[in-house]
């Protein structure tokens, strides 16, 4: 057995056992925790796959985001859980939730085990048309391109998100700002760090936004990276969300899928097609969706991560 | 040359591995947070600092040196901050939390 092999099997043994310590973990921050360290467990998975953008896409939304989303949550829910503790769900109810579990993943795995060696693929296809998209990255071709209806969708879903975030304000509070106020002395270790760290990854998000045309990366992976800088400036209190009612937010929020949509319909026109683009022309329009596109996503996690708005709108 | 190269990348590497093992074993076996997280340091300090030292000689360009570094810059940063941060937390709450 070659080295490789072994590794990958020791691999998938890891992510094995930290999926199934996240499960009986006791508590929902070492839940969490071990939920981060699946998902970046889960990139090295896409990467041995040889699937960059995915191996991307994962350390930044399964273990980042959502990572920072969930700790959250479960610093929230921490009164929650200790005043609770007698009221458990009973044996039966454990059981049928097990059973429940057991069911889905023995049916998942029979499906996998059921695919052929040889699946259908669209791949070749995929490659073929890919000169005249003037791209070099065939994720890039189908995410904007090839399949932009189903991207445009995703970015509205993220809009939705965060209008259901927004949702959950008190009346008094609606049009304020979410998250902590800006602090008079932030936290010193946490500033430090996001100085440091913010010029860097504001540098390295915009770099794989426009790598993203030709080598693995893109609007979501650069985006994800420039949410995530927001996000720990907003962490160590250096600045503070602003209020869900300003107006350059909401622009910011529905620019990507806006100027997308706007786009496709262009399309009817121009080229004789919804989400069809003028030959030779592809490249160019794509890169600029793609620019508002990182621009919403880069503020849409982080208005997710502030959550509902706690303080009152100011006038 | 080219054996020295291999020499020298072969001892690096495998002294990074050996921090990274004793910081394993550090933050499996010490009694407090505050000594594991001192193992744990040791293992991205030393370890991944000695595992990109034996990769420098093995890149093809400048710039895929940099990036080594770079990544092992940013590690130190990640990790002595996340130290910093849980070091305080412990303090906080008393060395049994």
């Amino acid at each position: 057995m070659s080295v490789l092999a072994a590794l990958d099997i020791g691999l998938a043994l890891l992510v094995f056992a930290v999926a199934a310590w996240t499960v009986f973990a006791p508590g929902a921050f070492a839940a969490t925790v071990g939920y981060v360290v699946y998902g970046l467990l889960l990139s090295l998975v896409w990467i041995r796959l040889f699937a960059v953008d995915v191996a991307l896409t994962e350390a930044a939304i399964g273990g980042g985001v959502t990572g920072v989303l969930l700790i959250g949550a479960a610093a929230r829910l921490r009164q929650a859980e200790m005043t609770t503790v007698g009221e458990a769900p009973s044996g039966v109810t454990r059981l049928f939730a097990a059973c429940l579990c057991v069911l889905v993943a023995a049916a998942l795995a029979g499906v996998v085990l059921l695919l052929p060696d040889q699946g259908p693929t669209l791949a070749p296809q995929a490659m073929e048309r890919l000169p005249e998209t003037g791209l070099g990255n065939p994720v890039t071709a189908v995410l904007i391109a090839y399949r932009s209806f189903d991207t445009v969708l995703e970015k509205v879903v993220l809009v939705l998100a965060v209008v259901g975030v927004w949702s959950l304000a008190a009346d008094r509070y609606w049009g304020g700002a979410p998250g902590e106020a800006r602090a008079e002395r932030p936290e010193p270790t946490l500033a430090f760090f996001a100085q440091m760290l913010a010029p860097i990854g504001i540098v390295v998000g915009v770099h794989i936004f426009w790598v993203g045309a030709d080598e693995p990366g893109g609007a979501f992976q650069g985006g994800a990276i420039l949410a995530a800088m927001w996000i720990i400036l907003m962490m160590a209190r250096l600045t503070e969300a602003p209020q869900t009612n300003a107006f350059w937010l909401r622009l910011a929020l529905i620019a990507g899928p806006a100027v997308f949509l706007a786009a496709g319909v262009a399309g009817v026109a121009v080229a004789g097609g919804f989400f069809a683009y003028p030959s030779g022309l592809a490249k160019p329009i794509i890169l600029f969706i793609e620019a508002f596109m990182v621009l919403s996503i880069a503020v849409t996690l982080p208005m997710l991560v502030a959550g509902p708005p706690r303080r009152e709108p100011r006038r | 040359m080219r054996f020295v190269i291999d020499v020298f990348s072969v001892a690096a590497i495998g002294g990074g591995v050996f921090f990274f093992l004793a910081g394993t074993v550090g933050l499996l076996r010490f009694p407090d947070p505050l000594s594991r997280l001192h193992a744990l340091t040791k293992a991205d300090n030393l370890g991944l600092g000695l595992v990109v030292l034996g990769l420098l000689p093995r890149t093809e360009s400048l710039l895929g040196a940099l990036e080594l570094v770079a990544v092992w810059a940013l590690v130190q940063l990640a990790g002595a901050t996340a130290a910093q941060l849980i070091g305080r937390a412990v303090r906080r709450q008393g060395p049994a939390a």
